[in-house]
């Protein structure tokens, strides 16, 4: 069976690559996307850790679907604020909007 | 292979206040569909009223006046009503409720008089209820998403003004960044214990120090980012970005709820998880807990900068937006102290006290602000208080009482509130972080008392509009201010059975 350290090494992967483009992109949707990837990291994390570790239960299944939720409740929640962005500035570059000092 | 509980076993009563509070908001979201756009202060007072029914039911579990027959956790262990549980919900209900009244009229008069505003109120509630009553990581996630997200929404609640639609935009990315770092350190944490419940990582953190198990550093990752997520949620240093640009682009009456509500939110969920989960996580060679440390350094910085940026800041929601980073700071101190087993609940206890004298107070300061503020949104600077002595005498006095209990001048609750702080931390031997919290709240008198001269011995025309809901907000605030402040035994009576220990 392929070891758990393998699916570690991949979830971390995806973490850092997600982090990356939450720090280096400049469009808020791609921003967005980059969170995405995290969550999903983590739920490889979750996933690997419950089926090695303790399969007995199922705390790590359901967990996994609790992120998933939460992922969908915030992709909603931000696509609808980018969207009212977009319509003021007709552009998604995070830049370019800086009323406010950051 | 797994059972189904039954809905008895479940034992709802445990959790009444929060899962009425979310049966309410949910039913709110319906009605307010019926309900005319010129008459949205039902909505106003079916809010206000729900969060009262909570909080006499909050009050009367606290008080032991409702018995819980089937002892104090709910939903198969996943909710625990203990003593923290009870004064989590009192604290955030109080805020709650004067979260509504000071935004009525303001809603009103900035023509973004929406229903939605007050249900959104509601769910955050409910989220902060949630997380006070957490023994289990996938209800702190839960909780912590469920106070956020309604957040966001309320940043950018004035839209189409630019400022908030782009505060709340900030608000959602750095927000969702942080707390996918909470949630891998939650998922590294699982896979360090095996589980996710939190008495269970207690007893797995025993055998893990025990042993000496190689799993302890995937504890301490996990647990690091889990402090970088909840860091974020609280606004401690270096993670507080948001919280300046975020205060300042949203509506007042947001700010005002929101700047107690999620630090409550997340001082709860740092007590939860550090304090109740892993106070028994010592690394060899140490006689304190792992995370101590860094908890005291990030306290140190957040003190540190947030009184130092806010010297500098003109404008009064800036102020009030770096000052709540430094009382962030003042309140991680009583965490970090809780690091050392012997003064845990003592900790625990300032923590809460100074929560307490928190809600009042910066609720009151920002209600002022909400006086002040002109209907479209300008005013808000330190400018806007010249003279108000003169104009609105009482409003002044108001102001003054919040200040100085910002400040933590004896006989308001903010002094009560940094006693007790700094006593934990001189029990738990961490002096010169005690020492730097005492020579910051110095330097902050300089700006909090700089407001109060404005008002008082400079010339200027200030103008304020105080209808009677915001009025009596200001009149409650300023009352639980002074009352702390003069009777601190309502604090320490209020928190003293608070015991998180699991297994003694």
């Amino acid at each position: 069976m392929v070891p758990l350290w393998m699916y570690l090494l991949v979830a971390a992967g995806l973490f850092s690559i997600g982090l990356y483009g939450v720090l280096s992109r400049r469009n808020a949707v791609a921003i967005l996307m980059s969170i995405e990837l995290m969550l999903n990291a983590v739920n490889i994390n979750l996933v690997a850790f419950w089926r090695y570790n303790s399969p007995g239960d199922l705390n790590g299944q359901v967990f996994a679907l609790f992120v998933f939720v939460v992922a969908a409740a915030e992709a909603a929640v931000g696509l609808a604020l980018i969207i009212t962005i977009y319509r003021r500035h007709k552009s998604v570059i995070v830049e370019d909007v800086d009323l406010l000092k950051w | 292979m797994f059972e189904v509980p039954s809905v008895a076993d479940l034992n709802v009563a445990a959790s009444l206040p929060v899962t009425l509070l979310a049966l309410g908001a949910c039913v709110f979201l319906l009605v307010d569909l019926f309900i005319p756009q010129d008459r949205k202060y039902i909505t106003a007072g079916l809010a206000a009223g729900g969060m009262l029914v909570a909080l006499v039911l909050a009050l009367l579990m606290w008080g032991d006046v409702i018995e819980l027959r089937d002892g104090d956790t709910a939903f198969s262990e996943l909710f625990i009503a203990d003593t923290m549980t009870h004064v989590v919900n009192i604290v955030v209900l109080i805020t709650g409720l004067l979260g509504v009244l000071v935004a009525y009229n303001y809603l009103e008069r900035t023509k973004i008089q929406r229903g939605e505003y007050y249900y959104l109120i509601l769910f955050t509630t409910t989220g902060v209820m949630l997380m006070g009553g957490a023994n289990d990581l996938a209800v702190v996630f839960v909780a912590l998403e469920l106070l956020s997200i309604p957040l966001y929404i309320l940043s950018g609640f004035r839209w189409p003004q630019e400022e908030s639609e782009e505060s709340a935009m900030k608000y959602f990315l750095l927000g969702a960044f942080a707390s996918s770092f909470l949630v891998y350190g939650i998922a590294l944490i699982y896979g360090a214990t095996g589980t996710t419940s939190l008495p269970g990582i207690w007893e797995a953190v025993n055998d893990i120090v025990a042993e000496d198990a190689a799993s302890k550093y995937l504890l301490l990752l996990g647990s690091g980012l889990a402090l970088v997520g909840l860091g974020f949620k609280v606004a401690a240093v270096p993670f507080h970005m948001w919280t300046p640009d975020v205060y300042q682009g949203a509506p007042t009456s947001v700010v005002a709820y929101m700047s107690v509500a999620a630090k409550v939110g997340g001082f709860a969920a740092l007590i939860r998880v550090l304090v109740a989960g892993m106070p028994n996580f010592v690394l060899d060679g140490e006689t304190v807990a792992a995370w101590q440390d860094t908890v005291w350094l990030v306290a140190a910085l957040t003190m540190l900068l947030g009184n130092i940026v806010a010297i500098a800041q003109t404008e009064l929601k800036r102020l009030l937006a770096y000052s709540s980073i430094a009382h962030a700071g003042y309140i991680l101190i009583a965490v970090a102290a809780a690091g050392t087993a012997s003064v845990a609940d003592e900790a625990v206890r300032a923590v809460m006290i100074y929560l307490m004298a928190y809600a009042f107070t910066n609720v009151g300061a920002f209600a002022v602000v909400i006086a002040l503020e002109k209907d479209d949104a300008t005013n808000t600077g330190l400018d806007s208080v010249r003279g108000l002595a003169r104009t609105n005498p009482l409003l002044a006095a108001a102001m003054t009482v919040f200040m100085l209990s910002l400040t933590g001048i004896p006989l308001t609750s903010g002094f009560v509130g940094k006693w007790f702080v700094f006593k934990a931390a001189l029990s738990a031997d961490l002096v010169p972080v005690a020492v730097i919290g005492v020579v910051t709240s110095l330097v902050s008198a300089f700006y909090y008392l700089r407001v109060v001269w404005l008002m008082y011995f400079e010339d200027g025309e200030s103008e304020a509009s105080t209808p009677w809901p915001l009025a009596s907000a200001i009149g409650i605030s300023v009352a639980g201010t002074l009352l702390l402040g003069f009777v601190p035994y309502l604090l320490s009576e209020m928190t003293n059975d608070i015991t998180l220990a699991f297994g003694g």
